[in-house]
């Protein structure tokens, strides 16, 4: 598909700054989260979950629970058909509700619906599960020992050749690269190689899952829920439930948060089981404790890095191994993980080979750049030491290795036109980078880099009667994209910002969106947007060219207005978008612009970020003092907004990096479920972020964007890591970087 | 669960001693209401003591303060002798929380609660403070530290509650101060604290000590070698070294998800000395 940039890119309000739809909704409490949705006859949810890490469900019964006055509805791994569900999308099934084994704490295994929250309680209580306890495992390590409780008994290593005989934790195996590493290391001068860790996170939305489902007696169902795809949802809680797809309509709420960890499903499939059993709408709205314990954190991590330079700095050979758990089942991010630890640099010889492996913990669900992190802080480390050992500065060194337009990756594809050079040099010209460090402070620089998606895309654009514009797209907003898709719109239509109204649509009003991910939103609901644009302009311009007599093609849109194209085509007055809208009953009725495509082309974006810390080497507190995040956004639509994804990353990040883990207990329990003990950061933890937005534009877009959602997390634990690590003079190996182990290190 | 604001302590009392079920004191309920929430306790009489009038009152006492049970932390900021003479008390509420939560929050909750790692706590042991507890056979007064039995259990006969908190006066040339470690800045728990006091002579000679550790055991821990390594010295680097070690020697905590045993002796050590050294500067400005 061609996709004429604008010319010259002179834009008019691309690049402003003005108010999103849905701010002063947020700012007063009018918008609508997904527990602020209720219904007439409204039954209340609760699930039973696991408490344990692995065993056998032998009986389940449920009488009593349904003997209780007020319960309405049980349902249990009987309420759903697994014969009939498609092989891809039985874990989703199996982890919604559990079949013949719980495989973590947490793990759902009965769901009630009843009157009330209390009656709804103690009917949980009422249902007598019987356990056979059997071994668990943890963590990723112990897991892929070969006297580890395998979780799996029909789990044999994909990837491997000859296919093992016998059933592992371990799923698959995956290898990337190109070259001889093992002839790169031989001309290398110095080579470090070192083993880092890190624990589990979560992307800690302030929101917890919440879903109102609610089936009629002929079997039409509705939903609202918060999600980040909820055709994503439809699709899936519909297959799972036997229901065809048209008769579930399912309606996003405003999200409070997500970062990836609303892009699957877990109370939805239930909340509809429930509704149809109990023929009244059902409500299910997580605790902040099933939120950690069920949700999706992310993977913990071993990561091993190997890499030789020369003296001049050239790196002449890179190796990685990444074992990466994906929680009770297949599918930790170890594969983009893989694809993305040497993505930063140009590279001949590079080999990295990753192991997705399962453990009784809950199921991983994407977390922002999913797998990039683990490996970078690896990689970034590394780096850090080696120019440290070759007494380089760490940004030169980087520029030195930096990918460019043009470098074959370390996956696979080449690169084309990028801003990782620019953004290593903005961090060396930063006046962040000159500050004087004071005692027990450190540096930290890294880079990273993200992929970005575009996917399946509807949007349909509405010209009212007025000249305004009815905006839907069925990508929910997680981060202020319906006000850069107003923008788009309206510098493509050439009226003002607030003309436009843009909305999140239900599944019954577009056609199929992909789940808002992979930073794709302003890139593809962005190109489709500026794509309905122009089918809605051309429509235009057809209308006035009938009104005026005069072909269609004599007639071009400029600055709003449809004018004639020349001297020739005849001398008429321009005619603004709302003369056109106004006449458009009488010249051929309602205009409007769609576009569904599957946007490809979706433009790699790369950052540097700096750090300092001071480290307190009696207590080994770790406070950040300052931090910069520079990133190529291919073209800010709305600079704010990158500026919020920048700062976000790089929070996340930060926390990730110092505080935030998932501990468990010998018992296979998660001990921190909750916002006390699992310390993500608070507003007075970290400095203000700085942030620069380079603008290298992205030829697969009609405006330059890159999508800007992901990367800013990946640099974070590598900066955090080779800053204390300055700060304490000793290498941190491991995430996070709590206070008793950073005074381990500093004590010895 | 019944619901009850008696006007009296006395009726307050007849409430929780007539109950045959679980009964609860309500103060602030920064606590009690999360336990609700979170299911963790069922009772079925909640008695809030708000209503009493004298359960609000802070009032002047043998030259100390006497504190009603129902005080907000945000009222004990707010006063101004309480605050010159035991600002580490201070220091303690102001920790806790939240401006918002600090509007309901009381130190007889904080104590009642029973937690090792309460922040107003260590400070109020360090001050020599006493709980009034009455109950249906009468009244009486025992230390603060004697309140909390372990973790979440306090020694409270049944019908009995906290009518009131006793702060005695502090001597000429005494500091005290609260410092506690958290990871996070704010909004987090102590993983160790240290409350203390500290008395000198005209001569800078130090004459009363006492070191409070908190969340290094089930309940506070009194570190009487640490006070002793100080009291009749000049607190020079030599007293402040082996005050040190007394208090990391005095911590028997547990490894938990909030730190490490190794991790909180060590930093038990370092907050006393920290915490001394800020109390002598504010004893010997006095
Ligand atoms: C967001 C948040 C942050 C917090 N941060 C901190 C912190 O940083 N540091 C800290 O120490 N605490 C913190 N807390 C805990 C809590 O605020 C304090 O412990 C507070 O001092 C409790 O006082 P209260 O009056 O609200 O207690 P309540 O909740 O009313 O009572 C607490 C306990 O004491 C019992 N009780 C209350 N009054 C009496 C009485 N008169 N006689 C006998 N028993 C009684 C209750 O039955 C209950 O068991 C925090 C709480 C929240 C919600």
């Amino acid at each position: 598909m061609p996709l004429d940039a604008k010319p010259g890119m002179d834009f008019k309000v691309i690049g402003t700054r003005p108010v999103r739809p849905d701010g002063i909704d947020k700012v007063t409490g009018r918008a609508r989260f997904g527990a602020d949705f209720n219904m007439p006859g409204q039954l209340t949810g609760r699930v039973l979950r696991s408490p344990h890490a692995h065993a056998r469900v032998k009986s389940i019964d449920v009488s009593q629970a349904l003997k209780l006055q007020g319960v309405k509805a049980v349902v249990t791994r009987d309420d759903f058909n697994a014969d009939a569900v498609d092989p891809a999308l039985m874990d989703v099934l199996v982890n919604v509700m559990a079949r013949d084994k719980v495989l973590y704490e947490g793990h759902a295994v009965a769901a009630v619906a009843a009157v009330d929250a209390p009656t709804a309680r103690q009917a949980l209580k009422l249902i007598k599960v019987d356990y056979e306890i059997l071994p668990h495992v943890t963590d990723v390590e112990e897991a892929m020992k070969p006297s580890a409780p395998v979780l799996h008994a029909d789990m044999f290593t994909d990837g491997v050749e000859p296919r093992p005989t016998k059933a592992s934790n371990i799923a698959s195996r995956v290898e990337f690269g190109h070259g001889d590493v093992e002839a790169g290391f031989q001309q290398a001068d110095v080579i470090v190689e070192r083993e880092f860790r890190t624990e589990a996170a979560h992307q800690g939305y302030i929101e917890p899952h919440a879903v109102v489902a609610s089936m009629g007696a002929d079997g039409y169902a509705e939903m609202w829920c918060c999600t980040q795809g909820h055709f994503m949802v439809r699709n899936i809680s519909a297959h799972l439930n036997g229901v065809d797809v048209s008769k579930l309509r399912v309606t996003a709420s405003e999200i409070g948060g997500g970062f990836g960890g609303k892009t699957t499903v877990f109370l939805e499939p239930v909340a509809l089981a429930l509704s149809r059993k109990a023929n009244r709408p059902v409500k299910l709205v997580m605790t902040r404790d099933e939120v950690f314990r069920a949700s999706g954190p992310t993977s913990s991590s071993y990561v091993k890095v190997k890499i030789g330079a020369k003296k001049d700095g050239t790196i002449t050979g890179a190796y990685a191994e990444l074992a990466y758990q994906g929680g009770a089942f297949r599918g930790s991010p170890v594969d983009m993980g893989a694809m993305c630890t040497y993505a930063c640099y140009d590279l001949k010889n590079v080999q990295v080979v990753g192991y997705d492996v399962v453990v009784n913990r809950p199921k991983q669900a994407a977390y922002r750049a999913p797998g990039a992190p683990q490996a970078a802080f690896g990689v970034e480390s590394v780096i850090d030491e080696l120019a440290q050992k070759l007494g380089m500065d760490p940004i030169d060194l980087r520029l030195k290795n930096a990918a460019r337009d043009g470098t074959k990756s370390s996956y696979g594809p080449t690169f084309g036109p990028n801003g990782l050079i620019q953004t290593l040099e903005a961090a060396k010209n930063h006046p962040n980078y000159k500050v004087k460090l004071g005692p027990h402070q450190g540096r930290g620089v890294a880079v990273g880099f993200w992929f970005n998606f575009g996917g399946q895309t509807a949007v349909s654009m509405n010209v009212n009667i007025d000249g305004s514009i009815a905006l839907a797209v069925g990508t929910p907003d997680i981060g202020g994209s319906r006000a850069s898709m107003g923008l788009m719109a309206a510098e493509e239509l050439g009226i003002a910002y607030d003309k436009v109204r843009t909305i999140v649509a239900d599944t019954a009003s577009l056609g199929f969106n992909d789940v808002t991910e992979g930073s794709r939103v302003t890139f593809s609901s962005g190109l489709a947007t500026v794509q309905a644009a122009r089918d809605a302009i051309k429509k235009m311009c057809g209308r006035a060219a009938q009104m005026w007599g005069i072909p269609e093609d004599a007639v071009e849109w400029k600055d709003g207005h449809a004018h004639p194209a020349g001297a020739n085509a005849g001398n008429f007055p321009p005619m603004s978008l709302a003369d056109i809208a106004k006449d458009a009953g009488n010249t051929g009725g309602p205009i409007a612009g769609h576009c569904e495509v599957n946007a490809e082309g979706a433009g790699i974006s790369f950052a540097t970020h700096l750090v300092d810390v001071e480290v307190d080497p009696q207590t080994g507190r770790t406070q950040v003092l300052r931090y910069t995040v520079i990133q190529d956004a291919g073209k800010a639509i709305h600079p704010t907004y990158v500026e919020g994804q920048y700062q976000g990353g790089a929070a996340q990040g930060v926390g990730w990096a110092l505080n935030e883990e998932y501990i468990y207990g010998k018992d296979g329990r998660l001990q921190n479920a909750g916002f006390l003990d699992y310390r993500i950061p608070v507003c007075s933890d970290l400095p203000m972020i700085d942030t620069v937005i380079i603008e290298v534009p992205n030829p697969g877009h009609p405006y330059g964007v890159r999508g800007v959602g992901e990367t800013g997390i990946v640099p974070p634990l590598g900066a955090v890591g080779n800053a204390v690590s300055h700060a304490c003079g000793h290498r941190m190996t491991v995430v996070p970087m709590s206070p008793p182990r950073s005074l381990k290190a500093i004590k010895g | 669960m019944r619901y009850e604001t008696p006007a009296t302590i006395e009726a307050a009392v007849g409430l929780i001693a007539a109950e045959t079920g679980i009964a609860r004191v309500l103060s602030g309920g920064t606590d009690l209401l999360v336990q609700l929430k979170a299911g963790m306790i069922e009772p079925d009489l909640v008695v809030d003591l708000k209503r009493i009038a004298a359960t609000r009152e802070i009032t002047a006492e043998a030259g100390g303060f006497r504190i009603g049970s129902a005080v907000s932390a945000a009222s004990l900021r707010e006063h101004k002798a309480l605050r010159a003479a035991w600002p580490g008390i201070i220091e303690g509420l102001k920790l806790i929380g939240s401006t918002q939560v600090q509007g309901r929050a009381t130190l007889t909750g904080n104590l009642c609660n029973a937690s090792p790692a309460a922040d107003s706590v260590p400070c109020l042991v360090a001050a020599g403070a006493s709980a009034r507890i009455v109950g249906p056979s009468g009244k009486r007064d025992i230390p603060v530290q004697d309140v909390p039995a372990g973790p979440g259990r306090t020694n409270l006969a049944k019908g009995e509650l906290v009518e009131s908190i006793f702060i005695p006066a502090a001597a000429a040339h005494t500091g005290s101060c609260y410092l506690r470690f958290t990871p996070r800045t704010e909004m987090d728990i102590a993983v160790v604290s240290a409350g203390v006091s500290v008395t000198l002579d005209a001569s800078g000679t130090c004459t009363a000590a006492c070191i409070v550790l908190g969340a290094v055991a089930a309940r506070v821990t009194i570190a009487e070698e640490a006070a002793k390594a100080i009291i009749g010295t000049k607190v020079d680097e030599a007293a402040l070294a082996k005050m040190q070690a007394a208090a990391s020697a005095a911590a028997t905590p547990i490894d938990d998800k909030r730190g490490t045993k190794e991790f909180r002796i060590e930093v038990a050590g370092v907050l006393a000395r920290r915490a001394v050294e800020k109390a002598l500067e504010r004893a010997r400005g006095k």
